[in-house]
């Protein structure tokens, strides 16, 4: 298969950065569209041009290391990460736009490669549940109904991607943060810190420079792992809550 | 003449009470004194993470360092199936004795026994941890922890968590490391990748990194220094391990005098999607979880491998493991599952593309189950799998082949996991001890939390208690000229300006390790790989080609110094296969067989863990042996049928 390329190249923390026209051809439709880049950046070195700067790692869509829109989709069309998007989707001849994903909160450091410590940042501010390693009791001591396993489950999926806050019209990253909020919150090893998390991880958020929600679900539609937005409701429950409870409990 | 003899340091008294005897006499250091010590901590997958996280809980100044952008990417993330562990909550039987017994068998009886039966001990604890910390393992109906079946056992001791159980884990990992991290103890550093170790007065007292962002080399001193770097399944090119993992923390160490201990000890995982092309780059694996519903089979005949298979009648099909192995069926061992398919497919009887391949399929499961059922338990692997290879595996069979997964072999560690270099401890994958010649699934996991949460916290006191006070300046001269030799390499890899691209030297030799010391060796193989291998390194380091600067993130830079240490390295895994005259658990040595052709252990002759020392570039390594001593178990014909 035959494409058009337009790929944005940026030095490193210097310069606007912009596309480059590349051509990308015979490219098997059996190829990944990480493998696709491989196989460009491999000639683009024999043509002694420096090879495309991008993040990747397990290629299993699960590390979470991609950080590419693809035609203004974070992570591309389809459900799942860049890396387990494959060129038989697309349509042979098709021009195809490859940017890093636009976030304030996320700088380009080259190329498609960004830094999105920033939720390392919002994790550390109170994503974990403090218990010292040792001596924990059974695991089975204290039974999980399975319901509410399974859904904390379906919040624990989170990949810490980023894409949620690509999509979002507002740089938005309560899809994510809310993802952890609601894992540790729901489980009942988390519930005494829940109040304390739910806070401090909104402050962080919000310092790091990230938007608002206004209800858009763009996160939900391009989110690799299947997180519902609905958990961004449940946190915004949990902040007013533990807001409310916190200014109570700080006058009393 | 060998300059070095290998002390294990196996406590004593007898196997059970060895690790409660150790940890009574073990020296400790107090609560005071840890926030003197300087620790670093190279890796944040679950051995380098949770040990990083424990330190940091107990008081030391840990330095943390990992290549990717963020300590929750590391590879442990993609584990698909499990985490074992002798609960026993099924009440089938299980118990450490035997999670102790079903490891030491799988690993073909090539592990050293004391630290097998600690790793048993431990495993219990680490379910305890893990839900404590908030793991949604998955559950039963009743509100208790679920189980399922893996290769090797006739116990259901695998807990996980849907098709993601190592994501979920190292983000348990990455919650504890990131609380540290908020409680200054912790001090991260991503996208920094360690390129030398440096040894003050015969100890290991700091490495050497480049910035990956920067290019920047820096030195950084501590008082000891742990490696938790992964496995060098990458050599091979092709495996399922994530793009950026690699050998060269433990190689560089390996050249700064720590053993490198049974590098021919790979382990191919038997379900793997199928290579289909070139282009290819890396290789999916399908969980082993899978065996628990998916019957393997090939067509009886080779006339039959093109037909669609629901031509294929029952009657012309061949369940090889079943057929093969009754007891254990298709839960038999990866090593033996993977030779098995290799066997049949060399027959001709592979099928797909290339004819490499067999069916893994479910029709029958979904028969006896229904398809919700399927879909509830593996319902992402099948989703994957569909991605990948635009196939719908509830209505056709998936097609597998065997693939390199995970290496038992590493940096040679005691008892206590430290290596022969004083002060330099190894956990995790990169250390060789508790696996032998082959790893049961949902085991790397067990071994990973075991070493850094439940094991190095209390075997690396008698090292640091006596040393406190050591941590040498970064200005010595030790660290100068170790940084100066970092940077010519970097230098003289940007300098050669050749032809050939960085990833046409890993195919090369990628290829060669898989044909020549893959699921099956023979003599004249490896020597010829050997030999082959000099030759590679010769143009590698003429003719290779990096473009770019080195003071800027340069990914063809970073993957130059990687594919060098495979280099060296593979020849390395090619001595080391050529010296074991035998073949067992994933080192198959055609010379050496049954008359049925599964693996011919030689006890008498090769009853050693074979530790590796470097002599210099090119050289012949020199091989020291640490003897196996058993004293709980019997030796036996490892039988599966």
């Amino acid at each position: 298969m035959n494409f058009h390329l337009k790929i944005w190249r940026q030095a490193e923390g210097k310069g606007r950065g912009g596309f480059q026209d590349v051509d990308a051809r015979d490219i098997p439709s059996e190829a990944s569209f990480l493998e696709m880049l491989d196989i460009v950046n491999d000639r683009l070195s024999e043509g002694g041009d420096e090879p495309v700067a991008f993040d990747h790692d397990c290629r299993e869509g699960i590390c979470g290391s991609c950080s590419l829109t693809i035609n203004g989709v974070p992570q591309g069309p389809g459900r799942g990460t860049a890396c387990q998007l494959y060129m038989r989707k697309f349509s042979d001849g098709d021009t195809i736009y490859i940017e890093p994903f636009r976030v304030g909160a996320f700088p380009v450091i080259k190329d498609l490669v960004i830094n999105r410590s920033a939720f390392d940042r919002v994790i550390a501010a109170g994503g974990y549940i403090s218990e010292r390693c040792g001596n924990a009791q059974d695991a089975n001591d204290t039974p999980i109904p399975k319901t509410v396993a399974d859904y904390a489950m379906d919040a624990a999926a989170c990949i810490g991607c980023g894409a949620c806050a690509a999509a979002c019209p507002n740089g938005s990253a309560m899809l994510f943060v809310s993802a952890k909020i609601g894992h540790l919150g729901l489980l009942p090893q988390g519930k005494p810190e829940a109040n304390r998390r739910v806070r401090r991880m909104v402050a962080k958020m919000d310092a790091e420079g990230f938007g608002n929600c206004s209800n858009y679900y763009e996160c939900e539609a391009v989110c690799p792992a299947g997180v519902p937005a609905a958990f961004i409701a449940k946190m915004n429950r949990d902040y007013a809550l533990a807001s409310v409870r916190n200014a109570v409990e700080a006058t009393a | 003449m060998s300059t070095i003899t290998l002390d294990p340091k196996i406590p004593s008294g007898p196997l059970a009470d060895k690790w409660a005897n150790f940890k009574a006499a073990s020296k400790l250091v107090s609560p005071g004194n840890k926030r003197r010590y300087e620790l670093i901590v190279v890796g944040t997958g679950l051995s380098g993470g949770s040990a990083a996280a424990v330190f940091g809980e107990q008081g030391y100044n840990v330095k943390c360092f990992c290549y990717q952008d963020s300590p929750r990417r590391a590879h442990s993330i993609a584990a698909q199936g499990g985490i074992n562990a002798a609960k026993n909550y099924q009440n089938d039987g299980d118990s450490v004795d035997r999670l102790f017994m079903d490891t030491i068998k799988g690993g073909d009886f090539r592990s050293r026994e004391s630290n097998v039966y600690r790793l048993a001990q431990v495993s219990t604890h680490i379910i305890d941890q893990c839900v404590a910390q908030g793991v949604p393992f998955a559950r039963e109906y009743g509100g208790m922890l679920a189980n399922r079946s893996f290769g090797g056992a006739q116990v259901s001791r695998t807990f996980y968590a849907r098709g993601q159980t190592g994501q979920q884990l190292l983000l348990g990992v990455y919650s504890e490391l990131s609380h540290q991290i908020s409680a200054g103890t912790v001090k991260m550093n991503p996208r920094h990748e360690m390129l030398d170790l440096v040894i003050v007065d015969g100890q290991a007292k700091g490495i050497i990194t480049r910035n990956m962002v920067t290019g920047e080399i820096e030195a950084h001193a501590a008082d000891a220094v742990i490696l938790a770097s992964g496995g060098y399944g990458n050599a091979f090119f092709l495996s399922t391990n994530a793009m950026g993992c690699n050998v060269t923390a433990t190689y560089r160490a390996y050249r700064r005098g720590a053993l490198f201990a049974n590098p021919c000890f790979t382990q191919i995982h038997p379900t793997c999607i199928p290579v289909s092309g070139e282009y290819q780059s890396k290789l999916t694996l399908m969980s082993e979880s899978l065996r628990n519903d998916g019957r393997i089979w090939v067509p009886k005949r080779k006339e039959d491998c093109g037909k669609k298979v629901a031509d294929i009648p029952e009657d012309d099909r061949d369940y090889f493991l079943e057929r093969k192995y009754p007891s254990y069926g298709n839960l038999a061992p990866r090593d033996i599952s993977s030779r098995s398919a290799k066997e049949v497919c060399d027959e001709g009887r592979g099928v797909g593309p290339g004819g490499l391949g067999v069916y893994m399929d479910f029709a029958d499961a979904i028969k006896r189950l229904g398809e919700s059922t399927i879909r509830e338990r593996y319902g992402n692997l099948f989703e994957m799998y569909k991605n990948i290879t635009g196939e719908n595996a509830y209505e056709t069979p998936m097609r597998i082949y065997p693939a390199v997964h995970y290496t038992m072999g590493g940096l040679w560690v005691d008892y206590e996991l430290q290596s022969n270099v004083p002060g330099l401890f190894v956990i995790g994958e990169a250390n060789f001890s508790d696996h032998g010649a082959n790893r049961l699934g949902a085991s790397a996991l067990m071994q990973g939390l075991a070493d850094g949460y439940f094991v190095l916290p209390y075997t690396i006191g008698n090292y640091l208690a006596p040393v406190r006070g050591t941590c040498p300046d970064v200005n010595r001269p030790e660290f100068k000229q170790a940084v100066e030799e970092v940077k010519e390499r970097v230098n003289r890899l940007l300098s050669i300006k050749g032809t050939r691209t960085v990833d046409s030297f890993h195919k090369e030799i990628g290829k060669l390790l898989w044909d020549e010391c893959g699921m099956a060796r023979s003599k004249e193989g490896l020597e010829m790989a050997i030999k082959k291998f000099d030759q590679i390194r010769e143009e590698f380091w003429s003719n290779v080609c990096v473009l770019g600067d080195g003071d800027e993130l340069n990914a063809s830079l970073e993957k130059a110094g990687r594919v060098a240490d495979f280099i060296e390295f593979g020849q390395l895994m090619c001595e080391d296969a050529l010296d074991r005259n035998e073949s067992c658990g994933g080192h198959f040595r055609v010379e050496y067989q049954t008359l049925e052709g599964e693996a011919l252990r030689n006890d008498d002759d090769y009853f050693y863990v074979s530790a590796w020392k470097y002599t210099g570039e090119g050289n012949k390594p020199e091989l020291i042996k640490e003897p196996l001593q058993y004293e709980g178990v019997k030796l036996a014909t490892r039988s599966y049928k």
